[in-house]
């Protein structure tokens, strides 16, 4: 049983995916949360990278622009991501994800 | 230093900012506050000085200086100053008046505690005198009237705290409103007639040729010309700010306010602005004296209330015990004069008057405020007595005063003016009644007079008050000898041999020949009053305050009238007063029963439809409400509760989703 290249960065991609939604969905510290969140999220990359290179016309590029666009909105996510983090600190004295609950409707 | 007639308007606007800035000061800044109104009214003398300069350059020209001051539709309503002989020469009296009795007021005035607020109305009284002299315009003229009105309002009641000074302030206030109703329906009607209010315009102002042309031809009711109409419509503002009558009522009771308000308001300045109108709008007045046919003339009008006030303001003077009170009658008389003059024809004599009466009647009040003030607020003439002695400034000065008044030949002024009318009433064609009544009133003044004087400065004290009375300081004597010059020079004027005053204010005026027999009867006229007066007063000098007076003594009945007034304010109780009343009672019935009946039942039936209203609602409208809002509860809960608030909650579902998607894929074998 053979794979072609396209079919082995799937896997992977498929791998890092899991281990990140694992991860995200079992810890409870806010900050290894987010941390899964980015894992997904450059699982995602990957895949848009292996599709292009792979793909009919590797030679256009689009395929790296989309994910270097990706990647600053990630950035940019992040920080937002963090600052939550840190405000959230400031109230409960904790980071654990299951205690800030007080913002439900 | 000519006055520019483009810078007019600096004359009533200096005492307008005097009166604003006392308005702003505190209650303390009475220096400030009386400072500021007597340099104000001390450049707004120096302006007028100026300003006559200019006039006499010319002094049948008419300078004027117009301005629009707000557009209306098409056209615009435009205001003006005037400046001619009669404004400068009026705003030179009460400028210097006014100063006088300015300067007279920081020492009378002195304990008074709402003293700055004093000449903070005093300023403003000036401002709005001095506005009405140099208007150019019946509108901005009747602005200022009122204005005037007001400041005397305001100070006739300056002792609020005593209930006869309000009430004599809202019947001053009052009464003349009644004037001016006509005042205010004249000048409607004139500016209908002629589109315009300026006076003088370069030919398109009411006084002049074009307009009253018009006026004149066409009629109203009774073949009455328009411009008849609308002059003695605009006589009925001058009745009632000159104390006329029948509106004279108000002037007497004015005495409330303080002494230097009754010598600049009640006296010399306000009272004679209804003389100053008439003569102002003359060209309007005397028009219809060209025509025959007309069955009235206005100005014969004028010339009977004139001689009417003039003889019953000195018969009722004579009855008088309140020192102001005899001064304040024979106000009423001497206007009375003046009208007189207007109405016979001869308005420079009636001016000629109005400026010397300006003068010895202001000294004639501020003596009588110097004496008040010595006395400590003693106003009664039967407890006064024997101040001859202790007020001796203030005696001369009144003396001088009283013999202007009473008309004592050759040396007063008042001599010189009262002669100019009776020389006017003589030659009247219409009728000679005017004239006698003017005689009779030269005999009454020379009396009451000659009795007030006799009272108050001769004889023993009658009182304690007047026993511990001594002469006022200089603030309050210095203007009471500066007035009483003037009461004697200014007379010099205007004498027969030398009418510089007339020919000033009426480059056309002749002065006609005959006056040396009727000077000859006016003398023995005031001889009779000076005589009779001594006889009765002197001979024996009143013994004590309770004695009856000799009057009195001698026809009881006719004394007791004169006391009471001729019984003017009990008539109008109970005429006007009593129909007032009625009309009130029947629209207060009218009130309680009719309308409110009315009201009521209109009440109720906004009541039964409410409740109605409120049955429909609660019954019918909220339940269908109250449901859906329920449904939409019980859902919203259902939905919330997913909502919990726990993120790795969020995040499983999701995953759980993303699996489902997933397998969905697979099995449905691909796309």
């Amino acid at each position: 049983m053979s794979f072609s290249p396209l079919q082995l960065c799937l896997f992977f991609s498929s791998a890092l995916f899991c281990v990140g939604l694992i991860g995200a969905l079992s810890r409870s510290n806010t900050i290894l949360v987010l941390l899964g969140v980015e894992l997904m999220l450059n699982a995602a990359n990957l895949n848009f990278i292996a599709f292009w290179r792979y793909g009919p016309n590797p030679a256009a590029g689009t395929g790296v622009i989309f994910v270097l666009f990706a990647i600053a909105v990630a950035a940019a996510e992040a920080a937002v991501g963090l600052a939550l983090v840190i405000a959230i600190y400031r109230h409960q004295k904790n980071i654990r994800l299951q205690d800030a609950v007080r913002l439900k409707g | 230093m000519n006055l520019s007639v483009h810078y007019l308007w600096l004359i009533p606007a200096l005492p307008l900012l005097a009166a604003g800035l006392g308005a702003v000061t505190p209650r303390s800044g009475r220096r400030l506050a009386a400072g500021a109104a007597i340099a104000a009214m001390a450049l707004s003398f120096l302006l007028s000085v100026g300003a006559l300069l200019t006039a006499l350059q010319d002094p049948s020209a008419h300078l004027t200086s117009n301005f629009a001051w707000f557009d209306l539709g098409s056209g615009a309503l435009r205001l003006g100053w005037l400046l001619d002989p009669l404004t400068a020469l009026m705003c030179v009296m009460v400028t210097f008046v006014g100063l006088l009795i300015f300067i007279f007021s920081t020492g009378y005035m002195h304990e008074d505690a709402n003293y700055k607020q004093f000449f903070c109305f005093l300023s403003l009284f000036a401002a709005a005198m001095l506005g009405l002299l140099v208007a150019n315009s019946l509108l901005l003229l009747f602005i200022c009237w009122e204005l005037v009105g007001l400041a005397s309002y305001l100070l006739i009641g300056f002792w609020f705290h005593k209930p006869s000074a309000a009430a004599a302030a809202k019947k001053a206030f009052i009464t003349t409103r009644i004037g001016d109703l006509g005042l205010l329906l004249g000048m409607l009607w004139l500016y209908d007639a002629t589109g315009s209010l300026l006076f003088y315009d370069g030919g398109q102002g009411v006084l002049e040729a074009g307009a009253l042309a018009s006026l004149v031809a066409s009629t109203t009711v009774g073949g009455l010309a328009v411009s008849t109409a609308i002059a003695l419509l605009i006589f009925c503002g001058a009745v009632g700010k000159s104390g006329q009558f029948p509106l004279h009522v108000w002037l007497p009771d004015a005495m409330e306010g303080p002494t230097p308000v009754s010598a600049l308001i009640h006296a010399a300045t306000m009272v004679a602005a209804g003389v100053f109108l008439v003569a102002r709008v003359y060209p309007l007045m005397m028009i219809d004296q060209g025509f025959a046919a007309a069955p009235l003339h206005a100005l014969t009008v004028v010339a009977f209330i004139g001689a009417i006030t003039a003889l019953l303001g000195a018969l009722i003077a004579v009855g008088q015990n309140d020192i102001k009170r005899v001064l304040a009658f024979s106000t009423v008389s001497q206007l009375g004069y003046m009208m007189l003059a207007l109405g016979v024809g001869s308005w420079v004599a009636a001016i000629f008057h109005l400026l010397t009466h300006a003068f010895f009647k202001a000294l004639l009040f501020l003596g009588a405020g110097s004496v008040i003030h010595a006395a400590h607020h003693e106003q009664d003439i039967r407890q006064l007595g024997g101040l001859r002695g202790p007020l001796r400034v203030t005696f001369v000065t009144f003396a001088i005063g009283m013999m202007a008044l009473a008309g004592v030949p050759f040396l007063f002024s008042g001599f010189w003016s009262k002669e100019a009318i009776l020389h006017a009433a003589h030659g009247w064609e219409v009728s000679p009644l005017p004239f006698y009544a003017g005689l009779a009133a030269v005999i009454l003044t020379a009396f009451y007079m000659t009795r007030l004087v006799l009272e108050v400065f001769f004889g023993a004290p009658r009182s304690p008050a007047a026993a511990h009375a001594h002469e006022n300081p200089p603030t309050m004597t210095v203007p009471l000898i500066l007035l009483a010059v003037g009461a004697v020079f200014l007379g010099f004027l205007g004498t027969p041999w030398w009418p510089w005053l007339q020919h000033t204010l009426d480059p056309s005026f002749h002065s006609e020949p005959g006056g040396a027999g009727l000077m000859v009867l006016s003398i023995v006229l005031v001889a009779i009053g000076l005589g009779s007066g001594w006889a009765l007063y002197a001979r024996p000098l009143r013994a004590t305050a309770a004695a009856a007076d000799p009057l009195a003594r001698a026809v009881p009945g006719v004394f007791a009238a004169l006391a009471a007034k001729l019984g003017f304010d009990e008539l109008y109780a109970a005429t006007v007063g009593r129909l007032n009343t009625a009309l009130a009672a029947g629209a207060d019935a009218l009130d309680r029963h009719l309308w409110d009946g009315l009201v009521r039942f209109l009440a109720r039936f906004g009541e039964f439809t409410g409740i109605v209203t409120r049955e429909t609602d609660e019954g019918i409208l909220n339940d269908g409400f109250n449901a859906t809002s329920e449904s939409l509860r019980t859902t919203g809960k259902a939905y919330a509760k997913a909502q919990s608030g726990d993120a790795h909650g969020y995040l499983r579902v999701i995953a759980l989703g993303f699996v489902i998607i997933v397998l969905a894929v697979l099995l449905g074998g691909g796309r």
